[in-house]
């Protein structure tokens, strides 16, 4: 079942949707398809700033603003960085061979099916939404979630980052020259 | 004594390369230090002149723009022998002489004198040998105390008779000084 | 939403807004008229009583220059950057209580233009995607030396965000909230958070000197070795906005700090006021007391400005990733044992 979006009767909600989906999947392709690594880079950085927007349109504020934080204001600026000092040409693009790139839309293809089936088959949860006047959005609740119900999962996350900072950290260490 | 431990200004201190202690490279000290240096001359006098209004004191021997000096009865004293432009490094001066007529008597003291006398001031040093080579005391730099000026295009950087010779004024009032004396 | 709402809350931002690019002009000649009477001269004094007008000046000069654009590829991102770098400065001013509330036409009008129970990560936010303005703008340049301010900018943002933030969270974890409006009501009266987190305060202070490009740390635009940084080849009022910006975050980064360590708009004896002078009064005073602080702090990076040399570059990396790092995660440390002592000495069996 096919629902037809009714564009007359919008409510500023939709709207709003609308145009951030737009952009989203407008700046994805973009990152894709442009042949400059430092504009494909800023199209990805607009591509998060839209998906924020889309995370304040489900009014989780917190979320937003880390992923602001933490993918347009850490992750992407350091990827900027390493482009930027890489000096990256246009002429000097890799060509695959066309085998790999046969291979790539197949898998492509085939996951958009498995994906386009799930959507199709899942049903909407219809509901009424249940005001308890808590604010779910505040970071203490956020916080007591984190630390009592999903305790493990966290502290298992916070291990893996650790690592990673170690194994960072390792790899960029001169060695001592042992004579 | 020996040559190490003589200290001309009192002021000379020992550079040593010892090690830091943990509160000296902590440096919080020595940049508090470093403010309360710089806080104290918020209240210091200040020693700008403000140009337009204030003007600097000028030294005596200071050479600015050239005078052609007038003698006490207010003839001018350059006799257009060209010394001055001869001894120029910076090839400044030109001139022109031309020969004094009878009832001309009261505005030049000698028999010859310049009729045309120019200093290109852009190629102007101020090193003061014209000065030094006037035979007749015709041309000083200390005199007229004046700054030569900007200017927005380079003819008038061409200072002729009309800038250069001292005002009548000031010639009397020299021999007027001189007569006190 | 009633209309009144809008209306108040219109104002409200208008206000911040205006004050904040004021603030910023002033500072430039603040900037000049500090580092001036610091070396003993009198600064800029001819337009206008005290060169008061001197701002004004510099902006009409700015706007009359030639627009020049150099040899790029990229004059879309090229005008884009200064767009960023300003856009940032001037956004972080919304979450800031510049003071408590005045009563004014019957109605209550709170002086801050929202109050998000995560404005100090909005301000992180917003920091962090400032320096994409210097990025972009450095690269779009297609200079090599404002390639090398922007890569300097990025990577002393980078790490010294992650230095601010530490620094920051011993500080949430004792005010138990991130609205600066409930952090201002906590530190009534002298209750400042200087006195419980004085160090803290420092990395604080140390980040957002580098945050804000200041010296000791501004090695993105240091003019003896990169002629200026990012904006070497910026002209006009594109290079205006540069430097705009940078003024503008200034100021908003003295906020912050008076907001977070200095009580904000708080000053002894205000519920005095309250209750006995009047709400009117006692908050424009307070206004007035949170701009007394952020004057000072402006000052205070200014006079810092005109005595510290700039650091070189390894030091600066030393200094943010093996002083200030570790140091935040030890004031975290000990700020957690202070909050849970009754809890540490019950378990010891005390």
């Amino acid at each position: 079942m096919i629902h037809i979006p009714d564009f007359a009767h919008a409510t500023t909600v939709q709207v709003i949707f609308c145009f951030l989906a737009f952009i989203t999947v407008i700046t994805a392709f973009l990152t894709i398809f442009s042949r400059n690594p430092i504009h494909s880079a800023i199209y990805l950085v607009i591509c998060f700033f839209s998906i924020a927007g889309h995370y304040l349109l489900l009014n989780s504020q917190f979320l937003a603003v880390v992923h602001i934080i933490v993918y347009s204001g850490a992750i992407m600026i350091l990827f900027l960085f390493t482009i930027m000092l890489m000096n990256l040409n246009e002429q000097r693009e890799v060509h695959r061979p066309r085998i790999t790139r046969l291979g790539a839309i197949i898998s492509f293809c085939l996951i958009l099916i498995v994906l386009i089936t799930i959507f199709i088959n899942s049903k909407p949860i219809v509901g009424e939404y249940d005001s308890t006047g808590e604010d779910f959005q505040s970071i203490k609740v956020l916080g007591k979630i984190l630390l009592n119900e999903y305790m493990v999962p966290f502290e298992f996350a916070s291990i893996l980052l650790l690592v990673a900072m170690i194994g960072a950290v390792l790899l960029s260490k001169k060695e001592k020259l042992n004579k | 004594m020996s040559i190490e431990t003589i200290s001309l200004s009192g002021r000379k201190k020992v550079v040593s390369n010892k090690d830091m202690s943990f509160v000296e490279r902590l440096y919080l000290v020595a940049i508090v230090k470093g403010l309360v240096i710089t806080v104290k001359h918020l209240f210091r006098k200040k020693v700008t002149i403000h140009y337009p209004e204030q003007v600097r004191e000028m030294s005596p021997v200071y050479r600015g723009q050239h005078m052609l000096k007038r003698d006490e009865q207010g003839r001018e004293n350059c006799t257009a022998c060209g010394l001055c432009a001869l001894s120029c490094p910076a090839e400044a001066i030109t001139m022109k002489a031309a020969e004094r007529k009878p009832d001309e008597k009261h505005l030049y003291r000698e028999e010859k004198y310049a009729e045309i006398y120019e200093i290109n001031m852009l190629r102007c040093i101020f090193c003061g040998l014209c000065e030094e080579a006037c035979p007749k005391d015709a041309i000083y730099l200390t005199e007229s105390k004046v700054l030569v000026p900007a200017n927005y295009n380079r003819e008038d950087f061409i200072f002729g008779k009309d800038k250069l010779v001292m005002p009548l004024e000031m010639a009397l009032k020299n021999a007027q000084l001189k007569n006190a004396n | 939403m009633e209309s009144a709402f809008i209306i108040e809350k219109s104002v409200v931002i208008v206000v911040v807004f205006a004050v904040t690019m004021i603030m910023a002009m002033y500072s430039t000649w603040a900037e000049r008229k500090v580092a001036a009477f610091l070396q003993d001269r009198v600064g800029p004094n001819r337009a206008g009583w005290g060169g008061l007008l001197q701002p004004l000046a510099d902006g009409m000069k700015l706007f009359s220059k030639e627009e020049f654009f150099p040899n790029t590829p990229n004059r879309f991102l090229f005008v884009v950057g200064p767009a960023i770098a300003m856009s940032t400065a001037l956004m972080t001013s919304a979450v800031i209580p510049w003071g408590d509330r005045l009563h004014l036409f019957g109605r209550d009008i709170i002086l801050q233009a929202t109050d998000v129970n995560i404005a100090l990560l909005y301000i992180f936010g917003v920091l962090s995607v400032g320096v994409y303005g210097i990025m972009i703008g450095g690269w779009a340049s297609n200079n090599k030396f404002s390639l090398m301010g922007a890569i300097r900018a990025a990577s002393q943002m980078v790490s010294y965000e992650v230095a601010m933030g530490l620094s920051i969270i011993a500080l949430l974890m004792m005010t138990g909230t991130m609205s600066l409006k409930e952090i201002s009501l906590q530190q009534q009266g002298m209750n400042w958070n200087v006195f419980y987190q004085p160090l803290s305060f420092l990395i604080f202070l140390i980040c957002s000197f580098a945050e804000t490009n200041r010296t000791p740390f501004d090695l993105a635009e240091c003019e003896n070795e990169l002629i200026g940084g990012y904006h070497t080849e910026y002209s006009s009022m594109k290079m205006g906005f540069y430097l705009f910006a940078e003024y503008a975050s200034m100021f908003i980064s003295s906020t912050i700090i008076s907001v977070l360590f200095f009580g904000g708009y708080n000053y002894p004896g205000m519920q005095w006021m309250v209750e006995n002078v009047g709400v009117n009064t006692a908050n424009l005073l307070g206004i007035g007391a949170l701009f007394i602080k952020i004057c000072f702090f402006i000052f205070f990076y200014m006079w810092v400005r005109w005595t510290i040399p700039r650091f070189r570059y390894d030091q600066l990396m030393n200094l943010g990733w093996r002083i200030l790092i570790p140091l935040s995660i030890i004031n975290i440390m000990i700020t957690g044992v202070v909050i849970l002592r009754h809890e540490i000495l019950a378990a010891l069996g005390f």
